[in-house]
């Protein structure tokens, strides 16, 4: 663990870069920046004269930090890929998870191993987030279509809510459909007949 | 017939046309293939998921699949490419005052490349001897068709690209935005991108690549080499489709219905009347409305297109090796060529059809001797400017 390695991450989900740059602090990693958007980007990555950089596979810009593996003017020092040749698991992993690691050529890798595997696990535990939210989210839309609904049938047919809960479940049970669908289609029904 | 299940990846580009409707006009369906297709958005990714098997196949430019054939700048994986997916396609699009600065600095007619190269190294060299910023341009990345294109167009006219001007890498989607916000002065990119900042009026197309090399591959349908050998049935079904799915775009009378699923959301994602110039090769080059046409601007099975030639990956190799990109070996230009698979395509597409309008070295290039696969040295001899 080398704490004064200077990191830049690339991403362009501000929360899940922040996920990640907590978690390298919190390792003891002192030199990490964020950098967004994609004006002068090499250019700005240069200035900062990184040990590793750690870009998101969405970001189409990680094309253009191909670039550093290239002998030319704009490039001042050379950039390896973290993993070699022989570790196609890291690799995999990486790519699955979603990211992908950059490190200036020379850098013995088992110095940085452990920010790969940092990041591996950071990226991962944010999708897990992300697919939580998702499901809060359309949990919640659920229950406010049932509710709709539920409005609809207890002014329609003169029903308590209780009652009009138990219709819904009761005809999602006949149909073999979720309560949620059939209610979307009380709601849908009550639209055109409005 | 079990179905068997593919995952392919692409890029948003005109020239996966082939792919796109190999799947969604059902011929890959025809062929017993479920196919899920992936939009990816940068290259270093396609081939990544490629090499490590997430994709079974992929929308490829031929020089990475060379690239990643010879582990050039990244890991080594054994690819093949039994099918063209284009040929041409790309173009050169600058900015309207560097256009106005060519014209200004013509001698003779801007539609020779040899003669807007000349104009740009006189304009390059007034830059530099006033202390001016050098001029960017943008490509696509480091192993590609319009880095490459770019630098032997500029070459021609005395420009070292390394040394007078930027190359940037840039992702085609942020190639107009770059032009409008001046970051680039111009760049090199395939469809839809040139007819977009030409419609947004931030850009006139200075030259079709057809106009610089007559006839480079472009992309390919890539397979791992292991793949290859280990699937040559599902290979078989693949290429059919995708032979099927070519011909079906250059019948003109298909047309429509080719730009509609082209141009879908999920797809390429622009609007239909673009893909149409594209594959027309009618283009609108300039704001002000005029209009250039060639035949020859993409090549989607025509022409020979779509079988690979190994002549094609030589001359990519030997403009890996002129920009210092890799040494110069008979080991290394022979595992370049053995990347584009004639053989496979033959065995499965028996077309018949004689293929003549390609040009007799089967490069065409504006400049410099015709091209000879087997004698790269007398290629690279032939420039002045080079970085080996």
């Amino acid at each position: 663990m080398d704490a004064s390695l200077n990191i830049v991450i690339v991403d362009d989900s501000p929360v899940r870069a922040a996920i990640l740059e907590e978690g390298l602090r919190e390792a003891g990693y002192v030199n990490v920046v964020r950098i967004e958007g994609t004006a002068k980007l090499l250019a700005r990555i240069y200035a900062l004269d990184p040990d590793v950089i750690l870009i998101d596979l969405e970001n189409p810009s990680r094309d253009v930090l191909e670039q550093m593996f290239q002998v030319s003017r704009i490039v001042k020092r050379p950039v390896a890929m973290f993993v070699d040749q022989a570790d196609s698991a890291s690799i995999q992993a990486s790519v699955d998870a979603g990211v992908s690691a950059y490190i200036v050529d020379g850098l013995k890798k088992e110095r940085i191993k452990s920010i790969l595997d940092l990041c591996i696990s950071r990226f991962n535990a944010f999708d897990r987030l992300q697919t939580e939210l998702e499901q809060t989210k359309s949990a919640l839309e659920e229950r406010k279509v049932i509710d709709r609904a539920k409005g609809i049938l207890m002014k329609a047919k003169n029903l308590s809510e209780e009652q009009a809960y138990a219709l819904l479940r009761k005809t999602a049970m006949n149909e073999n459909r979720k309560i949620a669908e059939v209610a979307q289609s009380v709601v849908t029904a009550a639209e055109l007949f409005k | 017939m079990t179905e068997t299940r593919l995952r392919i990846g692409f890029i948003p580009l005109c020239d996966a046309a082939a792919l796109l409707v190999a799947v969604d006009k059902g011929f890959a369906d025809a062929e017993g293939l479920d196919i899920e297709l992936i939009r990816e958005v940068s290259w270093s990714n396609v081939r990544d998921k490629l090499n490590i098997g997430l994709f079974d196949a992929a929308h490829l430019l031929a020089p990475v699949a060379i690239a990643s054939s010879l582990g050039l700048g990244h890991v080594k994986v054994p690819i093949v490419a039994p099918f063209g997916l284009g040929v041409n396609g790309n173009a050169i699009t600058v900015s309207p005052q560097l256009h106005a600065e060519i014209i200004e600095a013509a001698d003779s007619n801007v539609l020779d490349p040899l003669v807007t190269a000349r104009a740009l190294a006189r304009i390059v060299a007034e830059r530099k001897r006033g202390g001016a910023e050098p001029l960017t341009f943008g490509m696509t990345f480091p192993f590609s068709t319009h880095n490459y294109q770019l630098r032997f167009w500029m070459a021609a006219g005395g420009i070292d690209p390394d040394e007078d001007v930027r190359l940037v890498v840039l992702p085609p989607p942020y190639m107009v935005e770059s032009l409008t916000s001046r970051q680039v002065d111009a760049f090199c990119v395939g469809a839809p991108w040139n007819s977009v900042a030409v419609d947004l009026g931030v850009g006139s197309i200075l030259h079709f690549s057809c106009e610089i090399l007559a006839h480079a591959a472009e992309k390919v349908l890539a397979v791992r080499a292991r793949w290859a050998e280990e699937n040559p049935d599902v290979l078989a079904r693949l290429v059919r489709a995708h032979q099927r799915a070519a011909d079906f775009i250059e019948d003109v009378s298909n047309r429509a219905e080719v730009t509609a699923i082209l141009a879908a959301p999920n797809r390429i994602g622009v609007d239909a009347e673009v893909i149409s110039r594209t594959l027309e090769g009618r283009l609108k080059v300039a704001p002000d409305g005029s209009v250039r046409t060639d035949d020859r601007y993409l090549l989607v099975g025509r022409s020979g297109a779509a079988r690979p030639d190994p002549v094609q990956a030589a001359w990519l190799y030997a403009q890996m090796v002129r920009w210092g990109q890799t040494p110069l070996s008979k080991e290394l230009l022979a595992a370049a060529k053995a990347v584009f698979r004639p053989d496979l395509f033959d065995a499965i597409v028996q077309s018949g059809e004689a293929i003549t309008t390609t040009p007799p070295d089967g490069i065409g290039a504006f400049a410099g001797p015709a091209f000879d696969a087997e004698d790269i040295t007398s290629h690279l001899n032939s420039w002045a400017i080079k970085h080996r």
